[in-house]
């Protein structure tokens, strides 16, 4: 989906603040994934059009990174942290276990992601970019159908704050 | 050859952690930052010559980067050619060496603090406009940042005329999007052009030639927010704290299997073992367990063991260095004990660089493949006595000698970072690895495209 | 260019070298005898230093540089060959080879290829990669043209920085990251740069390959020529190979004056046209209304005789010839001595009415392409460069965004170019005098504080407005200090026929009839002494009556004149009609003898390009069938027709072109053979650019060996068995040196034509409101010959519609792309009409030469512009 007027004046507004506009390719990629639930290609093109770049530019740069995701995903995106510190502490218990748990959910995308910087409490994850730390398998699943059943607020797929806005 | 004087106390020495522990609550609003000292400093740092804050505070206080590397700041901003503008300030809140988890405190609960330094650093090297490149995942952070530079803004602590002093300053946050080695500074400045993340070439280095190709100074968010106290303290008194040419304190970000992990702020000089086992610091290891290894100074370095020559060993960046060959790095330490596999923690590692290769030098985008794949088998269960001296060879490759400072047949140093957990498996647990490697029943089956499949189990 | 660069001295493997401060090691090794591997290296990229091939020692220096990063200090010691330097390369390559599938026996690069190269030389017989390669579905096509094979690519990134840095369209990249790195195009968006085939010439490997050479021949089956692509008139240099007599590939080879080793697609693989179906392999006669197969004598004497009947009845103004610009030089003199000097007509022209006069061609001071890059500034007014000289193209752009020159982009809409210029005049198809006035004051700030020549690449921009407007505008520009002209001209080689006085009112070399005269006289016996017809004149005259025989060469007036009614008049009016061509075209149905003739690649000479630089055309294959190259057609009709020009071989031809032709005094067969880069005219002023070298034949740049030159101006070609009379190699010490100007063998007598007529501009007529100004230049990919002969090509041809700025649709109350009928003063048509925001309103846009019917339905030559009416169909 295109961005709706409000985004669009965001995504300009993003666009302005950088010498140069081929900077603002990932600000505006988080602030259309945050719409859409995830990276589409209607929304690399457009955002091509917006700096003056190719499509091909855009995809090149932001299949570079992690965070977004050119596939659909559930609502609510799970990365489990299974590096080095999370591995000696339980972190790839805690992911196995969701992804079983979770692995019908459409809802729920588990994944499994690098250090997290969430080490002093071992293992971690984050919900749509919020920060869970010391868990186990059972803390993990309360705390994600804490957010299914609305009780935990989520923040947008991509983290819910891709504007910012500047004063 | 540096000595260990005096070593200090092995309690906290709390400067740019001060702040966050005495007030929890709102350490990170405008209130509870100026209520508590805040944008003082950057009041008389506005009052001085801004050249003679580089060289005569912060070269002056022994300041060395916090990011990794520990190159001396003062020095650092001390190579922008002179009458070239813009320049741009790029603080590098990447963090995402593994189990370095203190920028990211200090940019969640004191980001005044963090732009207090970048305010004060800009008005030295004038700059007009500094971005913050903050990671991706740090959702609350970008929150949190957001909100202070805004309200810092309305308070006239950025924006024009700051203070009245007529140094104009905005800052750009922005935020990234998952990818370690944006972390390294010249594909941070790629990914903040909006390119690919990938590291370039030096010579030109960002300060003649970075952001936008205009000069650019690349700093770590623990580096800038220990500006502040320098020009506050004064640079005599900051040099005082640590040792040798470790000056002042760090924050170590303390991991795995001891009793309290967390972030410490010490005073440089301390030993791994205070650091550890220090009732008011790590508080030993669980279970009342030994230390079986460690990982002194991020992913990236080598390892060193619970000997108590590694143990007693000072936090000094230039004498672990020099001594044994490891780096302090970005401030981590990762503790093991006595029950780690170290081929697990050697393969998760080497999985992390390998997800992380940018792709751009073909021994890194191959061989940090090659060694993950390798320490995968040896790790579970499928490994060949002859795998640890190949991955040697192949590291070899990479990382020519093997030795650290790394010398590198790459551009950046994230492939020989791959090299440091087979070098460290190799140097204390060669023995383990290769009895893990004999008498393996278990055959894995591995499919290499065009010649058929192989048995590696008979190898 | 003057390199004055510091000269430092540098020690490699302990040969001591002189080289240019700051130049790269990896060249000052290369320049030196040294070749240091690589694969992501470009000599026409920046370096990027991702391979770590080239890593080296140098003293002093910790860790080993990559030697295309490190530039060259004084001093340096440099190591390529030590034990560490070997252990770092042997790993480079042991790690490329990881996930590089073994398939060398079904890659095209198979035999080619640097990496198998090295790895059969040096590489371990045993892989210790025993693990899983990455798998990819094997070769995906990304164009029309190309194909991505995912798993050979080594991501050396020199195809994405070919696409970004070069020809500026980044249709590709790199997707993902690490080991999963991987060319990609975005979905839906496939890669359709004109350039794409120089992709699959730079990739090391076989990963990219083209379509058409896919699967064609095995490296070692191919033997190659040195050549010159005639295509368009920027004449790139390249290096034609062919396998058992089919032509299979052509590469771009480095010229720096010209090419710097690239092609459009168009040039790279139109050669496929050479084997198009419908070649004619016999001569025809007409016979009972219809062409019929016949002999060689019986075509030539019935074409000899159908001349001879104009003659006898009304006089040399009587006979005409239309075409000459797509052979040599060689075929072009032959044909002007046939016209000029025996039959005695100047009604001559080897443009289709699409060009300028000749006297704006000959007569304004010439640019050199290399001045492009030292230009104050370079004015643009005229095509499309994109799509007309695409490698011209390639050469601003990069003056304009590598080179910092200053573009003035004087058009009537957007083209390929305009997003690089730095100030833009816009104007009014056909009122292009006027924006030249507003020139001094837009060009002041681009060119103040820099030196070099102001370059003004002048063309027409378009067929829908005569060539009047543009010579009016010449005629400013020429006012301008310090300005010289690139004459952009379309086919391959109209400059070369003009030059050698295939257009009406000159004589070869440059002279006038009335100049020329006493001179060719004396060389031809007669020359004609009234100024005859240009094309529009013939066209007209004969559509009257009073052309008794016309002669086509290799024109294929139907499609490439534009005003089709004229054609079909003047064609159909004509006496008596001779078409020398390769294939049966559109006015070729009306011809009453047909001369098969050979085309490029069948046969050797010389091409001029719009520089006026003459280089080399190989000869690769032998015709199949009884094709003939045209000068020996222009031969045997003269001879016909009573004079015998007794010269047989290409050589003789050059040499007597050398003594006859002023613009041509000393550049005769030995020269040409010798001078690598050509020979630009006259050369009396280009001496210093002569650059007698040994040619350094292509092959592929990045052979893993160094490109060896070939003994000194000698061509290592091995020349099929053919009947025709093939160069002869020079060894090099019998060849003379040209003399230099001191030498007393200068200029010739005769002056050069200088266009010195003051030109009072026609005044364009208005444009009433509500029509619409047509302009119509062409496209890349047409209905013209080369593309529409080379299956490859033809599928790109673009779909045909009339572009307008979006208020133009509303205004007319249609939908965007709905059909309207479309009307001129010469005729209507119903074409689809889209809206388009860079077309500034009160232009309509249609390329010319697309589809059945088109711009030369709606086109009157006799108007200075074409205005245009839409209404709807409803
Ligand atoms: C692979 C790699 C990752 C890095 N990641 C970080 C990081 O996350 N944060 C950081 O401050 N420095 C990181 N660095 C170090 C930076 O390149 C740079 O040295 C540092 O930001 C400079 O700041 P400082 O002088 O204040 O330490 C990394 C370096 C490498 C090679
Ligand atoms: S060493 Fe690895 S991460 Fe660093 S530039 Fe090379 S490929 Fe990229
Ligand atoms: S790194 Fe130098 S040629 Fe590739």
């Amino acid at each position: 989906m295109a961005f709706t007027a409000e985004n669009l004046l965001l995504a300009n507004e993003i666009v302005a603040r950088y010498p140069k506009t081929k900077s603002a390719i990932l600000p505006l990629a988080h602030l259309a994934q945050d719409q859409d639930g995830y990276l589409t290609q209607d929304a690399m093109r457009e955002i091509a059009g917006m700096i003056g770049v190719t499509p091909a530019e855009v995809l090149g740069t932001c299949s570079f990174y992690t965070m977004f995701k050119r596939d659909e995903v559930g609502r609510l995106v799970v990365s489990v942290c299974t590096n080095v510190t999370c591995l000696v502490m339980g972190g790839p218990e805690v992911l196995e276990h969701l992804e079983q748990r979770y692995a019908s959910d459409k809802e729920v995308t588990i994944e499994e992601v690098e250090c997290l910087a969430a080490c002093g409490n071992a293992p971690a994850m984050q919900v749509n970019y919020e920060f869970h730390e010391s868990l186990t398998p059972g803390s993990a699943t309360e705390i994600i159908e804490a957010y299914k059943s609305g009780e935990l607020t989520a923040r947008g797929v991509s983290g819910g704050v891709a504007g910012g806005g500047q004063g | 050859m540096t000595s260990v004087i005096g070593a200090p106390n092995a309690t906290e020495t709390r400067i740019i952690t001060k702040r966050l522990r005495d007030r929890p609550e709102d350490s990170w609003t405008l209130d509870g930052f100026t209520q508590s000292g805040g944008y003082e400093s950057l009041r008389a740092a506005l009052k001085l010559d801004p050249e003679a804050i580089g060289a005569e505070q912060v070269a002056a206080a022994g300041l060395r980067g916090r990011g990794g590397a520990g190159f001396p700041t003062g020095t650092k901003w001390s190579f922008l050619p002179k009458g070239s503008y813009p320049r741009y300030l790029v603080v590098n809140g990447d963090e995402g060496e593994p189990s370095t988890f203190k920028d990211r405190m200090l940019i969640e609960n004191d980001p005044h603090q963090l732009i207090e330094g970048i305010a004060i650093a800009s008005y030295a090297i004038g700059c007009n406009l500094a971005f913050i490149y903050v990671r991706g995942e740090f959702a609350l952070g970008f929150e949190r940042l957001e909100a202070a530079r805004r309200d810092a803004h309305a308070a006239g602590f950025l924006g024009t005329n700051i203070l009245g002093s007529g140094f104009d300053l905005d800052i750009v946050i922005h935020r990234a999007a998952g990818a370690y080695i944006c972390g390294e500074e010249t594909a941070l400045l790629s990914s903040l052009e909006g390119d690919r993340g990938m590291p370039r070439i030096r010579p030109p280095f960002p300060a003649v030639a970075g952001l936008y190709a205009k000069p650019t100074i690349v700093n770590n968010v623990e580096t800038l927010s220990t500006v502040p106290h320098i020009m506050r303290m004064g640079a005599a008194e900051y040099a005082k704290l640590g040792v040798n040419k470790s000056t002042g304190t760090r924050i170590f970000s303390l991991s795995g299997h001891v009793n309290r992990p967390g972030n410490y702020e010490v005073e440089l000089g301390i030993t791994f073992r205070d650091l550890i086992e220090s009732p008011e610091l790590g508080g030993g290891v669980r279970n009342g367990g030994k230390v079986k290894f460690f990982i002194p100074g991020g992913a990236s370095s080598q390892w060193l063991t619970g000997s108590d020559e590694h143990l007693d060993a000072p936090l000094d960046m230039d004498y672990v260095q020099q001594t044994f060959g490891v780096m302090l790095g970005s401030g981590a330490v990762m503790v093991y004990d006595e029950t780690t596999n170290p081929a697990l923690v050697a393969w998760r590692l080497a999985k992390f660089f390998a997800h992380e290769s940018c792709g751009k030098c073909t021994p890194c985008r191959e061989g940090t493949g090659w060694i993950e794949k390798v320490l995968y088998r040896i790790s579970h269960g499928y490994g060949r006595p002859q795998d640890l001296d190949l991955l040697l060879d192949v590291g070899d490759n990479i990382s020519p000698g093997l030795n650290a400072p790394f010398s590198q047949t790459t551009i950046c140093p994230l492939g020989p970072s791959a090299v440091s957990p087979v070098v460290s498996l190799h140097k204390f647990f060669r023995e383990e690895v290769i009895a893990m490697c004999q008498n393996n029943d278990r055959v894995l089956h591995v499919t290499a495209s065009d010649s058929g499949t192989s048995d590696l189990g008979a190898g | 260019m003057k390199d004055e660069r510091e000269i430092v001295t540098v020690t490699i493997d302990g040969i001591e070298m002189q080289a240019p401060k700051g130049e790269l090691l990896i060249r000052v090794a290369q320049d030196n005898g040294t070749f240091v591997p690589r694969f992501c290296w470009h000599e026409r990229m920046k370096p990027v230093g991702m391979c770590r091939m080239c890593l080296v020692e140098v003293e002093g220096v910790r860790g080993m540089p990559p030697a295309c990063t490190t530039t060259v200090t004084d001093g340096m010691v440099v190591n390529t060959k030590s034990e560490t330097v070997k252990k770092a390369q042997d790993g480079v390559l042991e790690f490329l080879l990881i996930n590089h599938p073994l398939d060398c026996p079904v890659c095209d690069r198979g035999g080619e290829c640097p990496l198998q190269d090295q790895t059969l030389a040096f590489g371990p017989g045993e892989s210790r990669y025993v693990e899983e390669k990455r798998h990819f579905e094997k070769p995906i096509p990304i164009s029309e043209l190309v194909l991505l094979d995912r798993e050979r690519c080594i991501q050396c990134s020199r195809c994405t920085r070919f696409a970004d840095e070069i020809a500026g369209d980044r249709l590709i990249d790199f997707g993902e990251r690490g080991g999963e790195m991987q060319v990609i195009t975005y979905p839906d968006d496939p890669f359709t740069s004109y350039f794409s085939g120089n992709t699959v010439q730079v990739c090391p490997v076989g990963a990219l390959t083209a379509k058409p050479y896919r699967f064609r021949a095995r490296p070692w089956d191919l033997s190659a020529v040195e050549t010159s692509c005639q295509t368009c008139s920027v004449g790139c240099r390249g290096s034609l190979e062919s396998s058992s007599n089919e032509l299979v590939r052509l590469l771009g080879v480095d010229v720096e004056p010209v090419n710097h080793g690239w092609l459009c697609d168009t040039g790279r693989f139109g050669y496929e046209a050479t084997h198009a179906e419908d070649r004619v392999r016999n001569p025809m006669i007409r016979r009972n209304g219809v062409l019929v197969e016949c002999s060689w004598p019986e075509a030539l004497d019935a074409a000899a005789e159908g001349i001879k009947r104009s003659l006898d009845l009304h006089g040399p103004a009587s006979i005409a010839m239309v075409g000459g610009s797509r052979g040599t030089n060689e075929d072009a003199y032959l044909w002007a001595r046939l016209a000029k000097g025996v039959i005695g007509t100047d009604n001559v022209d080897a443009q289709i009415g699409d060009g300028l006069p000749a006297e704006v061609v000959l007569g304004l001071p010439g640019a050199t392409i290399p001045d492009l890059d030292e230009a104050a500034a370079i004015i643009l007014l005229g095509p499309d460069l994109k799509e007309e000289l695409p490698v011209l193209y390639l050469r601003v752009r990069r003056a304009a965004v590598d080179l910092g020159v200053p573009i003035l982009d004087v058009s009537a809409v957007d083209h390929g170019l305009s997003r690089y210029a730095s100030a833009t005049i816009r104007h009014l198809p056909g009122e292009q005098a006027s924006a030249a006035r507003e020139i001094s004051a837009a060009l002041a700030p681009l060119i103040e504080g820099r030196t070099g020549p102001i370059v003004v690449v002048l063309g027409r921009s378009d067929v829908a407005t005569s060539a009047e407007p543009t010579v009016a505008a010449a005629a400013i520009i020429r006012e301008i200090p310090n300005t010289r002209f690139l004459i952009a001209l379309r086919r391959g080689n109209v400059r070369g026929a003009i030059d050698l006085g295939l257009a009406p009112g000159f004589l070869p070399g440059r002279v006038t009839l009335e100049s020329g005269a006493e001179r060719f006289a004396a060389a031809w016996g007669s020359a004609p002494a009234e100024v005859g017809l240009d094309t529009a004149g013939i066209l007209n005259a004969a559509s009257e009556g009073r052309i008794g025989a016309l002669i086509l060469v290799g024109a294929d007036v139907v499609n490439d004149f534009p005003d089709r009614r004229l054609v079909r008049a003047g064609v159909g009016g004509a006496g008596f009609v001779i078409c020398i061509n390769a294939t049966i075209t559109e006015a070729a149905a009306d011809a009453d003898v047909f001369l098969p003739a050979t085309v490029w690649g069948e046969k050797a000479g010389t091409t001029t390009n719009l520089e006026g630089r003459i280089s080399r055309v190989g000869r690769k294959i032998a015709a199949v069938g009884n094709p003939m190259p045209d000068f020996r057609i222009a031969s045997e009709l003269a001879f016909r027709l009573g004079t015998d020009f007794d010269l047989e071989t290409v050589e003789e031809i050059q040499d007597e072109i050398a003594r006859v032709a002023p613009a041509f005094a000393e550049v005769d067969a030995q020269l040409l053979k010798r001078a690598r880069d050509g020979v630009v005219l006259p050369i009396a002023l280009h001496r210093d650019e002569l650059v007698l070298e040994p040619r350094r034949i292509p092959v592929i740049d990045f052979s893993w060996e160094p490109i060896k030159p070939e003994g000194p101006g000698e061509l290592e070609v091995v020349e099929p068995e053919v009947v025709e009379p093939v160069l002869e190699a020079v060894a090099s010490d019998e060849v003379a040196l040209p003399a230099d100007a001191s030498s007393g063998v200068g200029l010739p007598e005769a002056q050069l034509y200088v266009w010195s007529a003051q030109h009072t501009a026609q005044p364009t007529p208005g444009r009433d409101n509500y029509a619409l100004r047509l302009s119509a230049g062409r496209t890349l990919y047409d209905n013209g010959r080369t593309v529409a002969s080379t299956p490859a090509l033809r599928a790109l041809i673009p779909a045909q519609t009339l572009r307008v700025n979006p208020s133009e649709i509303s205004r007319v109350g249609v939908a965007d792309g709905e059909s309207v009928r479309v009307s001129t003063a010469r005729g209507s048509l119903v074409l689809s009409l889209t809206g388009d925001a860079n077309v500034p309103a009160g232009v309509a846009v249609m390329p010319f030469n697309i589809g059945d019917t088109g711009v030369g339905d709606l086109v009157d030559v006799s108007l200075v512009v074409t205005d245009l009416r839409l209404e709807t169909l409803r």
